[in-house]
């Protein structure tokens, strides 16, 4: 295959796409590890509940209200999503995740994969496995942009712009907001932090929505793109986690760099070696351990 | 001395009692059916719960027992990895006396697990792999492959898009044994009509985003993109082609493997006027609305190809049982040979030698959102293809079996 200047340009383009959405995910990862640690294997299947929720908002929510014509639009769904698969993060830290902060790693991880299992199954039982599709795109952002070296779909380029802000809002009150300095401090040593008045558990808990509305957000963006599938987010996941692995668990930029960098890689690996598309990841991934086991912006533990 | 005599005795006892445990009757007194299929990843609503319910039917329809000794339908899913699939065929025949494994719904699988059943002597019917290896290089005398093969599809198919003008290909073509063996048969009927073929781009099974395959073969100039993929993979091509205006932009997109379930998951908006070939489609005539009304009930969703093809085999298993008065597999498989296999589902159809059930495919196209009256209305049927015009002659084939007569 003959690599223009062009095709690498396009493919990086299209890499990036790809890469908000790691980014996006690896993301709430990383928040959730950070300040709960806990390895939240639920995110694929919250990914998708996010998507489902735009695309029944969009197709049943109306007549089960008893008004036909009433469509929850892409617009609100940006909103609704993350509120309502947040609440129910919440309901599942308040329940059960809240018991296993004092036991080893893995428990969370059991909990957490059994979760996913019953979702996607529950899901599978319902909705077509191959994909519904999500017809809510606005018109706005329907057809395509020249950008000099390639058409682009400007719902894309929407996605990759909207990801982007979002990612980078988060990294902002994290690491550089008052809120953030609590939240972090909070981690370090919650008996100190609350002695000061700060209601920890409670701030634990809305980081755990967060996180997961972060899932379910990248799921509404994804929908008019890929199929909304119960078995969308049991694909990505699995990539997702080798890029926090590449990144280091629980560093905030490292998640956000790395998903796009690697999206890219990526898309790179589409022209140049096809085949090899889906494994590319594993082998950095493999790389990195072997060469820094901490990950590109961990701290070692 | 006397040890020997008892070991010649003991030996000749067993020796007769195999003989005539293969002779008639049903072995462990039962007839167990097992349904080996995808059930929960991309290609799970081609096939999946649905095939269970198609063979619990026919089952059913049976009346539940076959020379007075119960049928039993068990399930695995096997994950399209051929590993999964040959531990749970080789646990079935030596743990489940499994006489029958039916479903299979990847290439890679079906490969596998009839090479287990010639070793093991149990009949595996492969409704939803395509390879045309497993009726040629690798056939086994009691495999048989019942419902499409990777020549039939692009035969009826390709052809006649070439003959709407589509002469130059390019194809997008899932990376395992069913893709390759799809895009080798289609280049060679692209090749044979006149057309020629530009390129190919592989992809892993289960891609969610195509795009930069599609920009390839976008780039590529060529009339027709092929894909010769399946399910969750043909779906995420064809809207994401769109998304791209690469139809928009005079290229046709050509399904060399298209279910109804991928149309009704596409919608006629989007999948209008595409022709592919299909060996089923419910709203056929009486018969196979009726059954497919039926199947409807149990399931919500109109059926495949591959689960009607279930039904239909599992039926003529059962059929085929009866007639020889035994589940032993080389006199079901004979019993099923002379059969004429012909109902809702097949059309002409009987077993050849080499495992091929030929039967007459169609060629359909997606109508228009205008033409459609109901939410299952998705196709309408061009032609008929006779089944010995749209499947590989025997004697084109390289089946050992069938090769050395």
């Amino acid at each position: 295959m003959h690599l223009s200047p062009q095709m690498v340009l396009a493919q990086l383009m299209l890499g990036l796409n790809n890469g908000v959405f790691y980014a996006l995910l690896s993301l709430g990862l990383a928040v959730i590890f950070g300040l709960l640690n806990i390895i939240n294997f639920a995110h694929g299947a919250l990914y998708m509940l996010g998507a489902f929720v735009a695309l029944l908002g969009y197709t049943t929510l109306g007549p089960l209200l008893g008004m036909p014509d009433f469509h929850l639009n892409y617009w609100a769904a940006l909103i609704v999503a993350p509120l309502v698969v947040g609440l129910f993060g919440i309901l599942i830290e308040k329940t059960m995740l809240k018991r296993l902060y004092k036991v080893d790693h893995l428990y969370g991880l059991l909990l957490t994969f059994g979760l996913a299992l019953i979702l996607e199954g529950v899901f599978s039982n319902y909705f077509n496995v191959s994909g519904t599709s999500y017809n809510g795109k606005p018109a706005i952002l329907s057809g395509v942009v020249n950008l000099g070296f390639m058409f682009f779909p400007t719902y894309r380029l929407w996605s990759i712009g909207l990801s982007l802000v979002v990612c980078f809002g988060t990294w902002y009150v994290i690491e550089r907001t008052k809120l953030g300095a609590y939240l972090r401090a909070g981690t370090e040593n919650p008996s100190l932090v609350q002695a000061f008045g700060v209601n920890v558990p409670l701030m634990v808990t809305l980081t755990y929505g967060y996180g997961v509305a972060l899932a379910a957000f990248a799921g509404v963006v994804a929908a008019p793109i890929y199929s909304v599938s119960p078995i969308m987010g049991a694909e990505t996941i699995i990539t997702v986690f080798a890029v926090v692995v590449i990144g280091g668990m629980g560093s905030i930029m490292g998640s956000i760099v790395t998903g796009l960098s690697l999206g890219m890689v990526e898309g790179l690996t589409k022209v140049i070696y096809p085949p090899a598309a889906n494994t590319v990841i594993f082998f950095m991934m493999i790389l990195v351990l072997l060469v820094k086991p901490e990950g590109l912006f961990g701290k070692d533990q | 001395m006397n040890n020997r005599i008892m070991q010649v005795v003991t030996g000749f006892a067993i020796l007769a009692m195999a003989v005539s445990a293969g002779a008639a009757g049903i072995s462990n007194d039962a007839v167990k059916i097992g349904v080996l299929t995808d059930m929960s990843g991309v290609y799970s609503a081609i096939g999946g719960e649905g095939s269970v319910t198609a063979a619990k039917m026919a089952v059913a329809d049976f009346g539940g027992k076959v020379l007075g000794k119960k049928i039993e339908i068990i399930s695995a899913d096997h994950q399209n990895k051929a590993d999964i699939a040959s531990t749970k065929a080789r646990e079935w025949a030596d743990t489940d006396h499994v006489d029958m494994i039916i479903g299979l719904l990847n290439s890679g699988c079906a490969l596998a697990v009839q090479k287990i059943g010639t070793d093991k002597k149990m009949v595996t019917i492969a409704t939803g792999a395509g390879s045309t290896a497993l009726t040629n290089k690798d056939c086994g005398p009691y495999g048989i492959h019942y419902v499409y093969d990777t020549y039939s599809l692009p035969k009826v198919a390709a052809s006649a898009i070439i003959d709407h003008g589509g002469k130059s290909w390019f194809f997008l073509t899932a990376d395992y044994a069913f893709g390759h063996s799809l895009e080798e048969n289609t280049a060679a009927f692209v090749k044979k009509h006149g057309g020629e073929v530009l390129g190919q781009v592989r992809h892993p099974l289960a891609t969610s985003d195509f795009s930069s395959y599609l920009l390839q073969a976008q780039a590529s100039g060529a009339k027709v993109i092929g894909l010769a993929n399946a399910g969750g993979d043909f779906i995420n091509s064809v809207k994401q082609a769109r998304e791209f205006g690469i139809v928009q932009g005079g290229q046709t997109i050509a399904g060399m493997l298209v279910f109804l379930s991928d149309v009704k998951s596409l919608g006629l908006d989007v999948a209008q006027g595409m022709e592919f070939a299909t060996a089923f489609y419910w709203d056929r005539n009486d018969a196979s609305r009726e059954w497919s009304q039926r199947y409807f009930a149990k399931t919500g969703a109109m059926p495949t190809m591959n689960q009607a093809g279930v039904y239909s085999a599992t039926m003529n298993y059962l059929k085929a049982i009866k007639a020889a008065g035994t589940d032993n597999a080389d006199a079901v498989i004979k019993s099923l040979q002379g059969m004429k296999i012909d109902d809702f589902f097949s059309v002409n159809g009987h077993l050849r030698p080499d495992g091929t059930m030929v039967h007459d495919m169609f060629l359909v196209e997606v109508k228009k959102p205008s033409e459609s009256k109901g939410p299952w209305d998705l196709l309408k049927i061009i032609k008929q293809v006779p089944g010995d015009e749209a499947f590989m002659p025997m004697s084109e084939g390289t089946c050992p079996l069938v090769m050395k007569k």
